[in-house]
């Protein structure tokens, strides 16, 4: 496994649904142990890239190696190691907190503790509870810990505190910023500009799936003369304003 | 293993919270019991027979929890889990389509095994039903009927694209082998020409190796009923584990 510190590789990658590209010619790379962010606006390819990645979408054309596999051939072996949070997780029909932890906790060879993890993300006195009685924001917070229960060294989170209070948004940065410092690389999207210059070591804006900015936070502010991020942001996800 | 030991007690669980295979697969097979003794109470088939209505019904009432089970139950629970993206999230995990199956399939067994059990013990007691045959013989032909039957639930809940189109894959099973594979109607009461047509559907071979088990007749095509189950048994399973759908 020489992936020479490169968590996840992405070459040409191109996705087409019905001849309309979802994803074009997208080329990235994330480093071992930092915090990536895809970002773009609604239908811009973000959840597409993330499934061509996993291989839960074929891909048209492109290369794709995580932590140095093949996320469909080495299906089962990757997956110790990668946890994955999708946007819309969905659950069995009268599960209980517990058991949703209990059963993802058996598939694992070394599990986290997901007691502990619960504790962490303030939803500890739900185990008993069924999960559709949770509000949106503490299910939000509930496959946050499910995609850390693999003690993972990837994890992939798909809009990660959508639905969240001010209050918990800080306290997942905190869990991750703790989590990065003991190693894992995290691959995440968001709405959330302030969450992105928080907590992203490189970022890459996709507009209508192509790639229009890859590199730092300060680099984006830099090259659009911004000071706030959401400027710059803004700036370079939207064609019509760049070009004023 | 251990996570199917996990897997397995988290299902049942559900499963029981649902209350759909407990109608289904326990209470439904107990009330045609209950019916067909009610009526035929332990008279015996015919004048001199020494086996009763109700000994000769008795494969075909077991048959009943295994056809919920298999042409209902499993095909519609794995599909629905594949509609509400649960089978995605267990995609990017380390989760195999056969612990997932294996699963499934074992919850159905649990179901008939508890039906079997129940269905014996109260024809016994009320209508003094007991077995004529070899006991091994009867619960291999048994094993068989269920694992084949189940196998055919296991290969539409693994391809079908959602609950719906399961649900029809599984009615359009369900419904005439439940009704005319002799698990409601009694074979022997239909005409001459509708039982040489009932009697390609699998499960009425089942029934039939079942029954002759049970009242201990002489079998002579009980090389042709087992190779007919073990045939769709390992296709089916095969299939379903090979053409498995996350997505």
């Amino acid at each position: 496994m020489n992936d020479a510190g490169d968590a996840i590789r992405v070459n040409g990658l191109t996705k087409t649904y019905g001849g309309r590209f979802a994803v074009k010619d997208l080329t990235f790379s994330v480093k071992s142990g930092m915090v990536f962010g895809l970002l773009g606006a609604n239908g811009a390819g973000k959840s597409t890239t993330i499934d061509c990645i996993l291989g839960t979408k074929q891909k048209d054309t492109g290369e794709i190696s995580v932590l140095g596999m093949d996320p469909k051939k080495d299906r089962r072996r990757l997956f110790q190691m990668v946890g994955v949070q999708f946007q819309e997780g969905d659950y069995q029909n009268e599960i209980r907190v517990e058991e949703l932890c209990e059963e993802t906790a058996c598939l694992y060879r070394h599990p986290a503790d997901w007691h502990q993890l619960l504790q962490r993300f303030g939803i500890g006195d739900k185990e008993k509870q069924p999960v559709k009685s949770l509000s949106g924001g503490e299910r939000q917070r509930l496959f946050i810990v499910l995609a850390l229960i693999p003690n993972p060294k990837l994890v992939f989170l798909d809009e990660l505190t959508t639905g969240l209070d001010a209050r918990a948004r800080r306290s997942v940065w905190e869990v991750l910023e703790g989590l990065k410092q003991q190693g894992l690389t995290v691959f995440l999207t968001s709405h959330f500009m302030d969450e992105v210059e928080a907590l992203c070591d490189e970022i890459c804006i996709l507009k209508k799936g192509s790639p229009v900015f890859y590199g730092t936070v300060a680099q984006a502010k830099k090259q659009c003369g911004c000071d706030k991020f959401e400027d710059a942001y803004l700036m370079l996800s939207d064609e019509e304003e760049a070009a004023e | 293993m251990k996570s199917y030991l996990v897997l397995l007690k988290n299902e049942c669980k559900l499963s029981l919270r649902d209350m759909n295979m407990v109608i289904f697969a326990i209470i439904m097979p107990l009330v045609v019991l209950i019916v067909l003794g009610l009526i035929y109470g332990d008279k015996s088939i015919a004048a001199g027979a020494d086996s009763t209505f109700l000994e000769r019904s008795f494969g075909a009432v077991c048959a009943i929890s295994m056809c919920a089970g298999g042409l209902m139950g499993l095909p519609i629970v794995v599909s629905d889990y594949r509609e509400r993206k649960i089978l995605k999230r267990f995609r990017v995990t380390p989760m195999s389509p056969a612990l997932l199956l294996a699963v499934e399939l074992s919850i159905y067994i649990l179901y008939c095994i508890v039906s079997l059990l129940l269905c014996w013990l109260i024809a016994g007691v009320f209508w003094e039903v007991q077995i004529h045959g070899n006991l091994p013989a009867f619960l291999g032909s048994w094993l068989l009927t269920m694992i084949s039957t189940l196998s055919i639930g296991m290969l539409v809940g693994g391809i079908a694209k959602n609950s719906k189109q399961a649900g029809v894959i599984a009615s359009v099973l369900y419904f005439p082998m439940l009704v005319f594979s002799g698990t409601t109607v009694p074979l022997e009461i239909m005409p001459k020409a509708m039982q040489s047509v009932v009697h390609v559907f699998p499960l009425t071979q089942g029934i039939e190796l079942m029954k002759k088990t049970f009242l201990g007749v002489c079998a002579t095509d009980v090389f042709l009923s087992v190779f007919v189950m073990l045939s769709v048994t390992t296709v089916c399973v095969g299939l379903a584990v090979r053409f498995f759908k996350w997505e």
